[in-house]
């Protein structure tokens, strides 16, 4: 979890390859309220452009991107603004 | 300019304001899903539900090779001429017997990709459909492709968006999708 961001609930889609990722956050995001934060975690490299593509569409936003050397998770931080 | 003549005007660009709402295409994906290919099959499912996550409607018309990937491998129907009765037994009974375009190999190739899928949890077929389905992708199943095969209505799948339809519902479902796909 990143320090800085309060996360409301975390959306594990580790081992998910596409369209999932992508399919389950924009069911996921609905269970927070506008203005709140989902943490979601997948290992699909195609998540670092798919992720942000969904956000403009969706107009949700990507409050962070987080990649560790140590593991192939990538973390997005969202926050549901529709 | 009295007050007659802006309330033309008004009316006027109202009526325009509306002809041109009709016009604009919205956030929908129509797509026709001519191949019978596990593959290519594949394919439409992964841009379909990908469409609904983009906050898009969805839209897949299956038309001739298509077709017969829709029957329900658990259903079957009677009264059927020697051409419905050949098609139906050579063409794929259901998303189970679909096989891949290239490298089948007499269905070894299609064997290997499916369990690479499973290794790699790309969804089945099977659980595709039951993704688009609870997502709301609305199918549409071509009649005459229907007809000209053989296929009978009571040996389709059991689907809440189904409609049986012509060229025109799909066009009419195209003319105002931004995407359009031919798959």
């Amino acid at each position: 979890m990143s320090d800085d961001i309060k996360v409301d609930k975390v959306f594990d889609l580790k081992g998910l390859p596409c369209p999932m990722p992508v399919v389950k956050v924009s069911k996921g995001i609905k269970e927070v309220e506008i203005g709140q934060v989902i943490e979601a975690q997948s290992t699909d490299p195609g998540s670092l452009t798919d992720f942000p593509a969904w956000a403009r569409t969706s107009g949700n936003e990507i409050l962070k991107t987080e990649q560790n050397d140590d593991d192939d998770v990538i973390k997005f931080y969202i926050k549901r603004n529709a | 300019m009295d007050m007659q003549d802006i309330e033309n005007q008004f009316t006027e660009l109202k009526s325009q304001l509306a002809a041109l709402e009709k016009k604009t295409a919205e956030d929908k994906l129509s797509m026709v899903v001519f191949s019978g290919d596990l593959d290519k099959i594949i394919a439409a499912f992964v841009i379909a539900t990908g469409a609904v996550a983009m906050g898009m409607d969805a839209v897949m018309f299956f038309t001739f090779w298509g077709t017969p990937v829709l029957r329900d491998a658990k259903k079957s129907a009677g009264g059927k001429d020697i051409f419905g009765k050949m098609f139906g037994a050579m063409l794929p009974k259901g998303l189970g017997q679909v096989k891949l375009s290239q490298m089948n190999m007499g269905g070894m190739g299609t064997a290997m990709m499916k369990s690479l899928m499973k290794k790699k949890n790309v969804a089945s077929l099977e659980q595709f459909l039951e993704m688009a389905e609870e997502l709301g992708v609305r199918i549409f199943i071509c009649e005459m492709s229907m007809d000209l095969m053989g296929f009978k209505r009571e040996e389709m799948i059991d689907y809440k968006n189904l409609t049986f339809c012509g060229v025109a519902k799909f066009l009419e479902e195209a003319a105002n999708s931004k995407v359009q796909l031919f798959i």
